[in-house]
């Protein structure tokens, strides 16, 4: 059976979610081998093997943590020079599309980012989209080369099958290009204890309407009573209430978790292109004509300080 | 010697219109009015002020695009770029952004560069990926997403606010930089820029001029294919309740009814 790569995104051998994504949709297409760069390999395998990873290729080396972005291309290269696979899969992030993109120059192939969905096709995988803002639902394929695909997170459920995930090491060798951009320093960022914005089930996001930075934690509060992750509007990010990370929208984060929450956030297109996709949204709006009204599955026309903090405490009492 | 400047811009549809696809499956872009593309706006932004701070430097602005495209570069004129390079040729219609960035690079290197200058991600397409695939055309280091940048000393060097980390970014020039939204607010063109840009030059291309096959460009010419577009079916309107004091408990009514609690 043809062999798809997946590329793991991983802190230091720690799996992240949407790569187990991506093992359970490339079991769809072929047999998922899974390239792990830099360090935690041995705590990262057999966490792959469970979901499905035949072989894992493993390398490390300090060009990946020094430099940005391109000593993975010549690795993600190299990998690709081994196995010849019949489709390459990476998560959407910033990183992983700038590598799939690059990787997608080397080898004469097309790119499809930001797929939400992959089946097999006769013409090799079709991936599904979602555009302008979340209007429009397309159905695409790659017409040359071999098929590079990135893939949102939450696209699908994680689903375990168990494989050899016998680890491989990749001897890599760096291009001219690999060492051009130095990392002078990377500041890790700090955990909130929350769940991640983009792999949570429920998202409670807070707008303008929160009205400074020492009022968020009256959207804090809704989130924790939910085990929800902390989104926040444009408006809220430049206004300095809330950090950028945490931003849902066209320049921020898509999300598109089952339950969406907006308190305080007019749905501006640019909004919504980043959570249109949410299965419920609910929303509290003092202004009954804000165009997220247009949107919600239930909202409360009113005041989100006393909507909020008294949906808070029965969310509490409810899960008791 | 002066620095040479390549910011980058597209002619995109706007973002807050109705916007459609063709029958052909690209963007439909006779449906919605067109501008400079909002996030190649701080693209422009940043050239300026690295501009600015150079001894002598010298700000092109370069769209690939349809004759309307023009309105960009206007823009971005009368932002206070200096000149413009406008690629416009018929066989372009529906280049992916393989083509699209081969265009790029050419016109590129035909204009000579020290430093291009991005924005991160085009409104329409959102792939967010071009700069990245410049840079690995063009041979020199890619330093994107950048929501601090300078140059100095024949270097740039910039803050990139990743996922997992913020980082701290070094390259030696010429090198392709992407700028994010958050690189600082794009100034207005003041009356007398837009009176300036008028004067400016604009320089148009062709496929020709670039030495480029037109059998490599347009729809014929991408890897990648469009088989299906839908529109979303609108979601259904769904209950708006005004808060008489029980708002709250209401909304945790309906998320309970919903098996959220
Ligand atoms: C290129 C570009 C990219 C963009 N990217 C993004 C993006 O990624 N994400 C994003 O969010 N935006 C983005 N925007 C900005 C977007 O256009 C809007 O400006 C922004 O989303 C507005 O945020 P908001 O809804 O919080 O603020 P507003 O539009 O000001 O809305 C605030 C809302 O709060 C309500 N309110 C006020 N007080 C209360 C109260 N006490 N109780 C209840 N309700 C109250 C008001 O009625 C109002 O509806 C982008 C814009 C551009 C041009
Ligand atoms: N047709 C084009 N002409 C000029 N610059 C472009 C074009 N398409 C994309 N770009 C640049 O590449 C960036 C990222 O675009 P994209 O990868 O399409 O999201 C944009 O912000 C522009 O700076």
């Amino acid at each position: 059976m043809a062999e798809v790569l997946v590329y793991v995104d991983h802190v230091d051998g720690s799996v992240r979610k949407p790569t187990l994504e991506l093992l359970t949709l490339a079991r769809r297409l072929g047999e998922p081998v899974a390239v792990h760069l830099g360090a935690g390999v041995e705590t990262a395998a057999p966490v792959l093997a469970e979901y499905g990873a035949v072989k894992v290729l493993a390398a490390d080396a300090p060009e990946f943590n020094d430099y940005l972005v391109v000593p993975k291309v010549d690795a993600l290269k190299a990998a690709f020079d081994a196995v010849s696979p019949s489709a390459v899969l990476l998560p959407s992030s910033a990183e992983g599309k700038e590598i799939g993109a690059r990787l997608a120059v080397r080898i004469d192939s097309g790119l499809i980012t930001d797929a939400i969905d992959l089946e097999a096709g006769d013409e090799g995988p079709v991936a599904t989209q979602s555009v302008f803002a979340a209007a429009f639902t397309t159905k695409s394929r790659v017409t040359n080369g071999t098929p590079v695909i990135t893939v949102k997170p939450n696209s699908t459920a994680p689903e375990a099958a168990s494989a050899a995930g016998s680890v491989e090491q990749l001897s890599v060798s760096f291009g001219e290009l690999a060492t051009g951009t130095r990392v002078t320093s990377r500041t890790p960022r700090e955990s909130t204890g929350r769940p991640e914005l983009t792999e949570a089930a429920i998202v409670v996001s807070g707008g303008r309407g929160v009205n400074g930075a020492e009022n968020f934690h009256v959207i804090e509060s809704l989130a924790d009573s939910l085990g929800a992750a902390v989104g926040a509007s444009r408006a809220a990010v430049d206004a300095g209430w809330y950090p950028h990370t945490s931003q849902v929208g066209q320049t921020g984060k898509t999300v598109s978790p089952q339950l969406y929450v907006a308190a305080g956030i007019s749905g501006a297109i640019q909004h919504r292109a980043g959570m249109q996709t949410s299965k419920t949204i609910v929303a509290i709006n003092k202004d009954s004509e804000a165009p997220i009204f247009d949107l919600v599955d239930y909202g409360v026309v009113g005041d989100l300080f006393e909507v909020v903090p008294q949906l808070t405490e029965e969310v509490k009492t409810r899960k008791g | 010697m002066s620095l040479r400047i390549v910011v980058c811009v597209k002619y995109v549809p706007d973002a807050t219109g109705d916007r459609h696809f063709a029958e052909d499956l690209t963007t439909d872009r006779d449906a919605v009015d067109g501008l400079l593309s909002e996030l190649d706006e701080y693209a422009v932004e940043q050239a300026l002020q690295i501009s600015d701070e150079a001894d002598d430097a010298e700000v092109t602005v370069l769209t690939v695009g349809p004759e309307d495209a023009r309105d960009a570069l206007r823009k971005a004129l009368s932002m206070g770029a200096d000149k413009a390079v406008h690629v416009d040729d018929e066989d372009l219609h529906g280049t992916d952004v393989f083509g699209t960035s081969k265009v790029l690079a050419a016109a590129i290197e035909k204009t000579g560069y020290d430093l291009v200058v991005c924005g991160m991600a085009s409104t329409d397409g959102v792939m967010g990926v071009l700069p990245a695939v410049l840079a690995e055309r063009l041979g020199v280091p890619q330093v994107t997403l950048l929501s601090e940048v300078s140059v100095a000393d024949g270097k740039v060097t910039g803050r990139r606010d990743g996922d997992a980390a913020t980082e701290n970014l070094e390259a030696a020039l010429p090198a392709v930089v992407s700028v994010t939204d958050q690189s600082g607010e794009a100034r207005y063109p003041s009356f007398k820029g837009i009176m300036a840009a008028k004067k400016k030059p604009v320089e148009e291309l062709d496929l020709d001029d670039l030495d480029l096959d037109g059998d490599d460009f347009g729809l014929e010419g991408s890897w990648t294919a469009v088989d299906e577009a839908n529109a979303r079916p609108p979601r259904t309107a769904g209950t708006v309740v005004k808060d008489e004091g029980e708002g709250g408990k209401q909304l945790a009514e309906y998320l309970a009814g919903q098996k959220f609690l």
